[in-house]
This record gives C-alpha cells, sequence and structure tokens, in this order.
C-alpha cells in the first residue's frame, strides 16, 4: 500500500487533485481510497487531502498519519502546518517550490526530493497560482506511482471544459516536464 | 447491433465518493420523485442527482422544496400517487423533518432516505457521527449502515426491493457516514442498468392507498381513543407495523442474496461475521469504521491474539437472534459506537446487544467504546486499543466504564 498525503492552501484544489490522482490510479489498475480533510476551508487556509493505493482492495476509509509520499502544492503551507509529520523514513517530498533544494530544511525522513516551480509555470498557464495539475505531473516525475496516460485521462473526464481543460493539459505535461529529483544522500554516521 | 450478453463481462469502474454512489444507486432504481434541501454534508448527494437529471440520465422530477418538512410531506404524496420516491439529510435537517418523519412509517409508504450521518448539535459542528441516525433508531424506519463506498451505491438500491416488499411496506433509511463516507472516494464497479431492472422487477410501489380518483379512500383516518373500535384498531396498526419490521429481517437477506446473484456484489445482509471462527472474545462495530477495524483484527490474529468481529449492517429490525448466535459463547464483548445513549451513558449499539444477549440468557462480560463523534477519526491504532482492553475483560471479566476513544487524542 503506498499513502500519500496533499498540503495546500484552500482555493488551489488539493481536494479535487485527490479525486483526480484517485482516478488515474485506479486506471492504472489499483485500488484506491481518498479522502479529503474536512471543515469549512477558507480560500488561503492550510488544508490536506489523503490517498492511498494498493493492487488489492483497500478497507480503512481514514485520514493518513504516516505517509509514503508528502505532496505540498504551496511554497508557503510548511511554514504554518508540520508538513512533515509522521512521514515514513527514506519518505517522498514532492514540493511547489522555485526555491533550489540546498535553499530547503528538510528533516532527516526526507529521501527523495521532487522539486517544481508550479507557481510561475501556473502563472504563465493560468494566469493564477492554481498549481494542482501541475503537481500531478511533478507527483509522476518524481515517484514513477503513476501513469502520465492515466493522469490525461483522469483530467480530461473532470469537470474542465475547452481552454480550461487545455490549460490543464499542458499544465501536467509542465509539470512532469520542469520537475528535478534529488535522492538524498545520507551518510550512516549522521 | 445488440451485442450478447457473456458471463465474463467487465463491469464498468469509476472512481467517486459516496454521495456520488448513492445518486448513482437513486439513478439506477429508476427514480420518479426526488425533493431536496441540501445540508452538510449531504448537499453534494442531492448536487449530483440533480445533474443527473438535468443530463437526462435520471427521469425524475425533482422538488426544491423550502425546507426539510417540505420535503419529506411533498414526497408522501408522491407516494401516494404511486411514484418511487427519495430523498437525504442529515443532522439539523432530519431533526427539522421529524413530523413527516414521524408520520411515514405508520402511513406504510415505502420509500429510500440516506442519512449522511452526521453528529446532532450541540456542541456546534458540522461533522459525521451517528448521533442523528441513532436519534430516530425507535421511530419505525428500517436502518441500514453502509461500511464502503460500493456498498452505498448497491445497498439504495436493494432497499427499494426491501421497502416495496408486500410484507414489509415501510420506509428505509440507508445511512452513510458523513465525511469518511459521503466525501472518500474510492474505485466502484457500476451495475448495468438492465440488470438492475431486472432485480427490481416490475414496478408496484404503491397498491394498498392511494390517490386516485376512480377508488377513493380515505387516508389515515382518526382513530384509537378509550372508547369505540379506536382502541382495536389502533392495536391492529401498532401491530402490524412491527410485523412489518420483523418480516424485513428475512427480505433484507432474500434481497442480499438476490443481489448477488444477480449483480456479483455480496453484503452481508444483517450482521457480517469476520475471522470469528476460533475467535474467544470479539469486537462489535457499525459503518465505515469497520474497514479500520478489521486490519486492526488482522494485525492482532497475525500475533495469535483469539480477536474476531461483528458487523451490524442491519439496526432497525435488530437482527437479535444473529447477533446472540454469533456472540453468545464469547468470553468478551466490546462494542464501538459512533454516538451516544444520553440515558445509558453508553453506546446505542452496545445498550442493544447487551440487551439481546441478556434476552437469550448469555452471560458475556461487555464494554462500551464510544469514538469518531464529530468527524474524529477511528483508526487502527484505536482499535488495538480496544483489542487490547477486551482482552483484558476476557480475562478478568469485569467491565469497566465507557471508554471515550479520542479523549487523548
Amino acid at each position: 500500500m503506498y499513502e500519500v498525503r496533499i498540503h495546500g492552501r484552500g482555493g488551489q484544489g488539493a481536494v479535487m487533485m485527490g479525486g483526480m490522482l484517485a482516478a488515474a490510479v485506479v486506471q492504472d489498475g489499483n485500488y484506491v481510497v481518498a479522502v479529503p480533510s474536512f471543515g469549512f476551508e477558507r480560500r488561503g487556509a492550510p488544508v490536506a487531502s489523503f490517498l492511498r493505493f494498493d493492487d488489492k482492495e483497500i478497507r480503512q476509509m481514514t485520514n493518513i498519519y504516516r505517509p509514503d509520499c508528502l505532496i505540498c502544492i504551496d511554497p508557503t503551507v510548511a511554514k504554518s502546518v508540520n508538513i512533515f509529520d509522521g512521514l515514513k523514513v527514506g519518505g517522498v517530498l514532492v514540493q511547489a517550490t522555485a526555491k533550489p533544494l540546498a535553499a530547503l530544511t528538510l528533516p532527516e525522513t526526507v529521501g527523495t526530493v521532487g522539486l517544481c516551480d508550479a507557481v510561475s509555470l501556473a502563472q504563465k498557464i493560468f494566469k493564477r497560482s492554481i498549481t494542482n495539475t501541475l503537481m500531478l505531473g511533478a507527483f509522476a516525475r518524481t515517484t514513477g506511482k503513476v501513469s502520465m496516460e492515466a493522469l490525461r485521462a483522469a483530467i480530461e473526464d473532470s469537470d474542465f471544459r475547452d481552454a480550461g481543460l487545455t490549460q490543464n493539459l499542458e499544465a501536467l505535461d509542465a509539470g512532469f516536464r520542469e520537475t528535478t529529483v534529488h535522492v538524498i544522500e545520507r551518510s550512516a554516521a549522521a | 447491433m445488440a451485442e450478447t450478453a457473456v458471463a465474463t463481462k467487465r463491469p464498468k469502474v469509476i472512481v467517486c465518493d459516496g454521495n456520488e454512489a448513492a445518486a448513482w444507486g437513486v439513478s439506477l432504481a429508476n427514480v420518479d420523485m426526488v425533493a431536496v434541501y441540501p445540508i452538510t454534508p449531504q448537499s453534494s448527494l442531492v448536487e449530483y442527482l440533480a445533474k443527473f437529471v438535468a443530463d437526462g440520465r435520471l427521469d425524475a422530477e425533482i422538488v426544491d422544496a423550502e425546507g426539510e418538512h417540505s420535503v419529506l410531506s411533498v414526497l408522501q404524496g408522491g407516494a401516494l400517487a404511486g411514484a418511487r420516491t427519495y430523498t437525504a439529510t442529515c443532522g439539523p435537517g432530519l431533526a427539522f423533518m421529524f413530523e413527516p418523519y414521524l408520520r411515514q412509517p405508520g402511513l406504510r409508504l415505502p420509500m429510500v432516505m440516506s442519512i449522511v450521518t452526521r453528529d446532532t448539535l450541540t456542541p456546534q459542528s458540522v461533522w459525521g457521527g451517528h448521533q442523528d441516525a441513532m436519534s430516530v433508531r425507535e421511530v419505525g424506519w428500517i436502518q441500514i449502515y453502509c461500511e464502503t463506498v460500493q456498498e452505498v451505491l448497491d445497498t439504495v438500491i436493494m432497499a427499494y426491493r426491501v421497502a416495496e416488499h408486500h410484507d414489509v411496506m415501510l420506509p428505509v433509511n440507508v445511512c452513510h457516514d458523513g465525511n469518511y463516507l459521503s466525501y472518500g472516494a474510492a474505485r466502484v464497479e457500476l451495475p448495468e442498468q438492465a440488470d438492475v431492472n431486472v432485480f427490481l422487477g416490475e414496478r408496484n410501489v404503491n397498491w394498498h392507498a392511494a390517490l386516485d380518483p376512480s377508488r377513493p379512500m380515505g387516508v389515515d383516518p382518526l382513530t384509537g381513543g378509550a372508547g369505540g373500535p379506536g382502541p382495536k384498531m389502533f392495536v391492529k396498526y401498532r401491530k402490524g407495523h412491527c410485523r412489518g419490521m420483523q418480516n424485513a429481517l428475512k427480505v433484507i437477506e432474500e434481497v442480499h442474496e438476490d443481489w448477488a446473484r444477480l449483480i456479483g456484489h455480496r453484503f452481508a445482509p444483517l450482521i457480517e461475521s469476520y475471522a470469528m471462527e476460533g475467535a474467544k472474545f470479539a469486537l462489535v462495530t457499525i459503518g465505515s469504521m469497520t474497514g479500520a477495524a478489521k486490519d486492526a483484527i488482522d494485525e492482532a490474529r497475525a500475533r495469535g491474539v483469539p480477536v474476531g468481529l461483528v458487523k451490524i449492517k442491519t439496526y432497525r429490525p435488530f437482527p437479535a437472534q444473529a447477533v446472540v448466535q454469533a456472540l453468545g459463547s464469547m468470553q468478551a464483548v466490546g462494542v464501538v459506537d459512533r454516538s451516544v445513549s444520553f440515558g445509558w451513558d453508553c453506546g446505542p449499539v452496545f445498550q442493544d446487544v447487551t440487551a439481546a444477549l441478556g434476552r437469550a440468557a448469555a452471560r458475556v462480560p461487555a464494554m462500551s467504546f464510544i469514538g469518531g463523534l464529530a468527524g474524529a477519526d477511528l483508526t487502527t491504532d484505536h482499535f488495538a486499543r480496544v483489542i487490547a482492553r477486551v482482552a483484558q475483560l476476557a480475562q478478568e471479566k469485569t467491565p469497566g466504564a465507557t471508554v471515550w476513544l479520542n479523549e487523548t487524542d
């Protein structure tokens, strides 16, 4: 079972992103459970969404506390909440940021990092900082856990229409293309 | 050209949440009339239904009423005119609906209504919990609780067969957990419309009482009182209602068996026994918490702990006989509720389970656990704690006070 926690801010589409990723991993032949965090989320407030998938049926309908992977679709939300809480040792971080790896403060548990300047890319594509479909591409590039074909199909099956659909498909490809993946070497003595 | 059906046909797979799954169930059940008033966490369910009608997928009349009291009153009129009817509500909406809600089962009008369960006010809260549905458990509706998104879809359809069965003729609440099932999404197999049509059979929703000018009749005349035919009539109606509830136990089993045969999805109709073979003590669960509980049971079994699980699916009528059969020889039982019985300082399912065991003179030490209130999570870690406490109970035989599972979260 692979467990993903998505962090973002209200209005960026973290919950919708969980739905699209869920549809895509099922298209790839997996079982899935996706649970959003709940509340009266306001635009800009920190939000989270949880997703687990496996090649066999999943029974737990719960939040995720020990994720294999974090997708953080906002560059600043990590200042408001501890996004690394419970991350498994050697876990993956897929982060929207303009910063280089060396400028990030990461806990020891992080093993692999995918970095994508999703806000700048979103400004070019949407003229707004909506980063969710960009970060789907970044997740696919960083983890290889979902196929781009399935993600394209999931976006096409969503409620996007016309120009919005074209932009989101473009964003998916840009997210995949513009993500750099870093494996962090940790010395045994560290 | 029509294709010949083959045994190996692959099901259409979608990913959807429990609210959309319920809407799919309503659509596949060819419901004639839906009345709606949105309320969290039910809102998206009726929005999906409005979309299905707008898209032409569901050929139903939608009434956007001014409140839940009107929603159910309007549907009672529709049902009396022979329509297959549906609505969904929860929490404060269910409270506002209470007057026609009380009347519905006594009218013996079959319908299906989803309760997208929500904790009750106050303290102020908008999140899931079973308190709303549990608060109406003795009103005379059938109540069924779902565990998974697939089960929500399938049970909404099955519930029409139960409600409309001539030995039952009662409304059914299909309950699914607010938040964890209403917004939790999963892989779901969509049954074929043609198969559902065969399953539901020829429509005969309303044959006993009808708004029909060619056969005028009085519906729900004044009865009761202390003289004349009143007392006898009133008892007749009440006893008939109780008989319908008891008949439902058998009908629910038959309907689930037919569904498994025709659609290929098998769900336990009344209770599900999980890992009960060789179990010395057991947990009882209800609703979506059961998935995490089963994972915790597997983990405990792998360590050699002889624990099993019984899930309540049909809660009203209470499947007392099945519960006693499953639990009567246990050394200890722990019942996990997502709501509170204020009168007994325990969970309502605990109260039912101990009543059933007591009536059967089965002396089983039992404890009440309450968790998952107002959106709180019930995880495998919580269930590991329940298993450890019930193991201790099996040894010591001295039940402690109710345990509140999220007290220190």
